[in-house]
């Protein structure tokens, strides 16, 4: 087999084989362990491993997995957005006003926070966002409310405002490199063409770092999904996400299978969310260019983006009246299946490698 | 060329200054240049031709000065409001954009109708010979097709003036030959003023109806091709443009070169006036040819040994030590009858002329 092979192919081989290894030992085998757990049942104290998809039909169809897993999607969706908005204005200062001898100061200062470990951070966030802490000390102390809020901690909310600064850094970078790799003479050309600072930004700044902020939403929102530490230890009960009830069927209740299977639904949620994303924004990219880009062609992206999100929404919401709780699944996947094929198979790929 | 200076100058640049911080980058820059003229700025790097272009486009403030455009001054007026526009040194092609959409995306706030643009960008592609480019994705361009579109891009807003930042640096030499003409055509067609900034005397010769040769943020001549070589205002343009031999002389009643002896001081070119004592002489190295067997110069000779040889296909270029002289002399034949006979280390007899000769006081 190995003459088949080249001597640079060889090479490569060798040099990641350690991780490779690795890598199989430690991520592949689990995630199969944990695979084939989801299809058994625990009977008290013992694996029945008899091959059911009872644990799935579980899964999908009770209201409090479901409201959990949904409510993962919508702080991670929630978290990425909050992100990447607040990440991008910082890239763009280091990137635009930023002297180069200073960037690396500053990237450097961004990385600050990583210098203290992530629970200890997420326990500050607990006592900054507390009822007598420092925000509601000082918003009271201004007069600007009455009694402390309530709403920023053990809820969702604290759970948003906690990995949104925990994951500014993992945003922050890969708009900052997109934005550096602009060639500048093009920002100067398109105000030699006519364009203003506004419509420069809209129509070639923000299309060139638009591969960036593509990285840092799938860097942000991968992870967040599942987080675990913080829900625990910010969210209370209204902040609780799949990752927690994870924790809860394996250890609490020892119920590994169900635990396992809730894991599987969790990463295939994350997979198939992504895809649809990516395959629509592919399609929300064509109708931007349809009309010609600029506002109009934002305006029409936008709301294409704002009608195909809302469908899938009113159904997840209100379909289970007309279709039954198993049959608006079925429904969901049928569009959304419907509308990624059609994508991938008519759109032609365009920008940014997708 | 059609030089119209019955309205006035389309560019005026009167005083103009640029400092950063403690760098004087222009020093009191003033010229003027005419509707339909093709213009270059002409220097070595660093000498602020580059900071002058984009003074004008309004990428730079002046520090002192002002610059008007039709009469119009243009001190805070942004790029965006100017009527110029600009062929960059990298072209600037938007990488995202398709050839279409780069050449029409100035027409934004035009008010033309899709119909009527689509028929714009139609006539300026055919314009720059890209017509069957149109749907193309831009990053997918060659290096000459990038300038093209640039070029289109440019033109397409029907500007008063092009400013073009050494938009032929980067092609090779025959694409390069091939775009000088081009550009000209170009400009007589469209009949707007551009203005040229390049560090390739050549390329400025061939193109230009005026060129302004700067030196460390200064203009030191400003003058049509013919005269700027033929009659260089100093040593250092002299040298700059071109090739140029110098060889030491003593001005008095006659004007006494070493290796070539006395020379009438009437008929000598003399750019700055007349000269006294210590001073330079410059031949052109076609004003210098070699004598062979049998033949006799039109106006004088001089004895000399063949100190190299350069071959160059059309021309060979022979530097020859004249007897007396330290350093060689360049001279360069046409070889209309195929390579010369003499070789490196062979006697020569040199022949020159006085009235080729241009002084400059040391």
């Amino acid at each position: 087999m190995a003459q088949g092979l080249s001597r640079d192919a060889r090479q490569g081989l060798t040099i990641v084989s350690p991780a490779l290894i690795f890598a199989l030992l430690l991520l592949a085998f689990p995630l199969l362990t944990i695979i084939a757990f989801s299809f058994w049942t625990q009977n008290f104290l013992e694996i029945d491993r008899t091959f059911t998809l009872e644990n799935y039909s579980e899964a999908l169809t009770d209201p409090l997995y479901r409201a959990l897993m949904m409510r993962s999607l919508r702080i991670a969706a929630s978290v990425t957005a909050v992100t990447v908005v607040l990440a991008f204005p910082i890239a763009y200062f280091i990137s635009f006003y930023v002297r180069p001898e200073k960037k690396a100061i500053w990237l450097f200062l961004i990385t600050i926070p990583f210098w203290t470990s992530y629970l200890i951070r997420i326990f500050l966030w607990r006592v900054i966002l507390a009822f007598d802490g420092p925000v509601n000390g000082t918003l009271m102390e201004l007069g600007l409310i009455e009694e402390p809020l309530s709403w920023i901690l053990y809820n969702a909310n604290a759970v948003v405002i906690t990995l949104a600064h925990a994951f500014a850094p993992f945003a922050i970078l890969p708009i900052f490199v997109s934005l550096e790799k602009i060639d500048r003479s093009l920002l100067e050309a398109a105000k030699d063409l006519g364009e203003g600072a506004v419509m420069t930004f809209f129509r070639v700044t923000l299309p060139l770092a638009m591969p960036g902020v593509l990285a840092a939403v799938l860097i942000v929102f991968i992870p967040t999904v599942g987080d675990y530490v913080t829900p625990r230890l910010v969210g209370g009960s209204g902040g609780t996400m799949i990752a927690n009830m994870i924790y809860v069927q394996i250890f609490d209740l020892s119920n590994r299978p169900m635990g396992a299977t809730l894991a599987v639904v969790a990463m295939l949620t994350v997979t198939i969310t992504l895809a649809w994303a990516i395959l629509h924004v592919r399609f929300w990219v064509h109708l931007n260019d349809r009309v010609g880009g600029g506002i109009a062609g934002l305006a029409l992206a936008g709301a294409a983006a704002v009608v195909d999100v809302g469908i899938l929404w009113w159904l997840w919401t209100n379909g289970a009246d007309w279709f039954g709780p198993a049959g608006v699944l079925g429904v969901m996947a049928a569009i959304m299946a419907g509308g990624a094929i059609s994508i991938a198979v008519f759109l032609p790929k365009g920008r940014w490698g997708i | 060329m059609n030089l119209d200076m019955n309205s006035g100058p389309l560019i005026s640049l009167n005083g103009v200054n640029k400092y950063y911080g403690d760098y004087h980058a222009l020093r009191d820059i003033s010229a003027e240049i005419g509707a339909g003229e093709f213009f270059s700025l002409l220097g070595p790097s660093g000498c602020g031709k580059t900071t002058l272009l984009r003074a004008i486009a309004g990428f730079e403030e002046i520090s002192g000065g002002t610059i008007t455009l039709s009469g119009k001054d243009m001190a805070g007026v942004p790029p965006n409001l100017r009527p110029t526009n600009m062929v960059f040194q990298s072209y600037a092609i938007f990488p995202h954009l398709s050839v279409e959409q780069n050449v029409g995306f100035g027409l934004r706030k035009s008010g033309m109708g899709a119909a009527n643009k689509a028929r714009a960008i139609g006539a300026a592609l055919d314009m720059v010979g890209l017509g069957h480019l149109g749907g193309r994705a831009a990053h997918a361009l060659s290096g000459g097709q990038r300038q093209r579109v640039a070029l289109a891009r440019a033109l397409i807003l029907k500007p008063k003036v092009l400013l073009l930042d050494e938009p032929l640096s980067a092609l090779d030499r025959k694409m390069r030959e091939d775009m000088q003409v081009e550009l000209m055509k170009l400009q007589r067609e469209v009949g707007i003023t551009f203005v040229l900034v390049t560090h390739d005397q050549e390329e400025a010769l061939v193109m230009s109806d005026r060129i302004a040769v700067m030196f460390e943020g200064e203009i030191a001549q400003l003058a049509d091709p013919e005269e700027l070589y033929r009659r260089p205002a100093t040593k250092r343009v002299a040298d700059f443009i071109g090739v140029m031999n110098f060889l030491p002389a003593q001005a008095g009643e006659r004007l006494e070169v070493a290796g070539l002896g006395p020379v009438d001081l009437e008929g000598v070119i003399s750019p700055q006036g007349a000269v006294s004592g210590a001073c330079s002489v410059g031949l052109r190295p076609e004003t210098l040819s070699l004598l062979y067997d049998g033949e006799t110069a039109r106006s004088r000779e001089v004895r000399g040994v063949v100190d190299e040889v350069v071959y160059y296909g059309d021309m060979t270029y022979y530097d020859v030590r004249l007897d007396g002289l330290e350093a060689p002399v360049r001279l360069s034949m046409r070889n209309t009858v195929g390579r010369d006979v003499l070789d490196v280390g062979a006697q020569a007899r040199v022949g020159w002329d006085p009235r080729a000769m241009v002084v400059f006081p040391d």
